[in-house]
């Protein structure tokens, strides 16, 4: 739609409208602006700033160390690579548990039934219910002892017991169980409802020429659902990366470094140790930069593939 | 003839029969961990380490919830904190919000571009990033110990901004004209022509907040220093350490008093909650 005169841009040739329209403009958007950049990016800016310094909470910028922290955490001390690495098997389970879990439940609830209504409401619940509450819970169905729910279910089949979070061999697929279970019920909703918006036409064209129900759920059900799937492996991906809450609760990184991710290698210089702000802030950099490319490389690599509307 | 009716329908379900069995099956994997959670909670602590637990409380006792309640440690301190820091939260987020979309969807001027970039890259950096200088910033301003630290940071949301302006601009022009031209002032036609039209998009937006500032941890983790300012999941996690080896009933209380009012609320509104999320959160 071409406007030849739009009444909201303001108007040439009269000086005070034109003043007034753009004071009252700037009115409406650096409040937000304000916000944003006092909270998100001067904090930003400040963290790349604190990275080449020594220092602490009451004083961040004790002496100049140029790269030094960057270096200790890449060469020197194996810490923040092992957290790196955790996180980065982390991610990869949840993501791809999460994706196709998801697209299963999806189209397994496609059906306008009730009891696909009422599972579609029951899958969800977990996503409501705060993080560290799912974390406490599952810990409690966890437990080692022989009283643990889980155990006792294991037990009846005459297994176990299994030292679910207190073993380092099942501990990071113990927390990634929970997160899967908590996230499913969304993910398959949003999912669900582009399949829903899949016109239903190019099904009855693919019926017609006889094609599979497989042949039709990968060659036109999941290239139509391309965009939404682009966007899940994202914003489960960048979410995944920040894992905080659940793992704190339910491993506080253990048993020994198992399960030891890279916000809480942040968390741990910054509030726990002494005169390592510097250390974190250049930890939080690198954090902010795999973000980054992560989110470049996907665009690149996805965005030929993926197909839109 | 009825039953014949019968008979079809039966032979007509009865190929989904084993798919709807499971489907049971799989609810009862999601519903269970929170029944768990109740039933945990009204179980004395000797019960709760019993082999093998009980599905329902042989002794059903209220004293995990007396116990909170009667405790030197003030949970409502807590609860109010977290009531207080949601609705601030969400008050705070419209009022800077609502002006922005409507700015940003609706308005030409000069630097807008730039202006909005700013707003979608604060979208994309995580408070895990940013929470170390915010908390200098707060020690240094000396409000550490109050609730500000909970609410300014989020006074801005830009998820919200982003989709709200894609709401506002979904609208025609000519409404806004055609307004003006009725000689109705900025705010009214802002308020009074525009948000109404885009209701749902802000009680999705509305609801998103609600649930992240309800259920955060992390945040008033870094944030605080004091009990007098920390929310109720902080008290759930205070409940575990406080004690000598863990009295999982009690924890199962304090949980219950933090998630019951979430679970309450979704029961009544699911249908309208899901669309929210589902259908109008990915606009």
């Amino acid at each position: 739609m071409i406007k030849l005169t739009p009444s909201h841009a303001p108007r040439l040739g009269n000086g005070r409208l034109n003043w007034k329209e753009m004071a009252s403009s700037y009115a409406m958007v650096l409040p937000a602006i304000a916000f944003l950049c006092v909270f998100t990016l001067y904090p930003m800016i400040d963290l790349f700033h604190m990275s080449f310094y020594r220092g602490n909470a009451n004083n961040p910028f004790k002496s100049f160390e140029g790269l030094d922290n960057y270096k200790w955490i890449l060469f020197t001390q194996p810490d923040f690579l092992v957290s790196l690495k955790n996180t980065a098997y982390y991610t990869l389970a949840v993501v791809v548990l999460l994706i196709s879990l998801a697209l299963i439940f999806a189209v397994w609830m496609q059906k306008d039934r009730r009891i696909n209504r009422i599972a579609q409401s029951v899958f969800f619940t977990p996503h409501l219910v705060a993080t560290l509450s799912c974390a406490f819970i599952w810990q409690w169905l966890y437990n080692s002892e022989s009283y643990g729910l889980l155990n006792s279910v294991l037990d009846i089949f005459g297994l176990g017991p299994v030292r679910f979070l207190d073993s380092s061999a099942t501990a990071m697929n113990c927390v990634v169980a929970m997160n899967v279970w908590k996230g499913i019920g969304y993910y398959a909703l949003i999912i669900l409802s582009a399949l829903k918006s899949i016109p239903n036409e190019i099904y009855e064209a693919a019926r017609l020429d006889n094609s599979s129900t497989l042949k039709t759920f990968f060659r036109i059900t999941l290239p139509m659902l391309s965009p939404q799937l682009f966007f899940l492996l994202i914003t489960i991906t960048i979410g995944s990366f920040k894992v905080f809450d659940s793992i704190r609760i339910m491993t506080n990184g253990g048993p020994g470094t198992s399960t030891q991710v890279v916000t809480m290698f942040i968390y741990n210089y910054a509030f726990v140790r002494n005169n390592t702000l510097g250390v974190a802030s250049a930890a939080g950099v690198l954090l902010m930069i795999i973000l980054m490319l992560i989110t470049l490389v996907y665009f690149r690599a996805l965005e030929r593939k993926v197909h839109y509307q | 003839m009825e039953n014949l009716q019968l008979k079809r329908r039966l032979r007509n379900y009865l190929p989904k029969l084993p798919m709807d069995l499971l489907k049971i099956a799989m609810m009862l994997v999601f519903v269970f961990p929170f029944y768990w959670m109740v039933i945990t909670s009204f179980k004395p602590y000797i019960e709760s380490i019993q082999t093998p637990p009980t599905l329902w409380p042989v002794t059903f006792t209220f004293e995990n919830y007396e116990t909170i309640f009667s405790s030197s440690v003030n949970v409502w301190q807590y609860a109010q904190n977290t009531v207080v820091v949601t609705l601030s939260v969400i008050v705070l987020q419209l009022a800077i919000m609502i002006p922005a979309a409507y700015g940003f969807a609706k308005r030409n001027f000069p630097l807008k571009g730039l202006l909005f970039g700013v707003v979608l890259v604060a979208f994309m950096i995580p408070g895990q990033i940013t929470y170390i200088t915010t908390y200098l910033m707060f020690s240094k301003a000396r409000l550490i110990n109050s609730l500000w630290p909970q609410i300014l940071p989020f006074g801005a949301n830009a998820f919200g901004i982003f989709m709200l302006r894609q709401a506002f601009k979904q609208l025609p022009d000519e409404i806004v004209e055609s307004a003006r031209l009725d000689g109705a002032g900025e705010l009214k036609i802002m308020f009074q022509i525009m948000l109404p039209m885009c209701k749902s998009s802000i009680i999705t937006i509305a609801m998103f907040s609600f649930v992240d500032t309800w259920n955060s941890y992390f945040w008033p983790l870094v944030m605080t220093n004091s009990e007098q300012y920390r929310p109720l999941t902080m008290y759930v996690e205070k409940i575990r350490d406080v004690e000598q080896g863990l009295d999982w009933s009690l924890i199962m209380s304090a949980n219950c008093l933090l998630v019951l009012p979430v679970l309450i609320v979704f029961i009544f509104a699911s249908k309208k909650i899901i669309q929210a999320f589902a259908y109008n959160g990915m606009k």
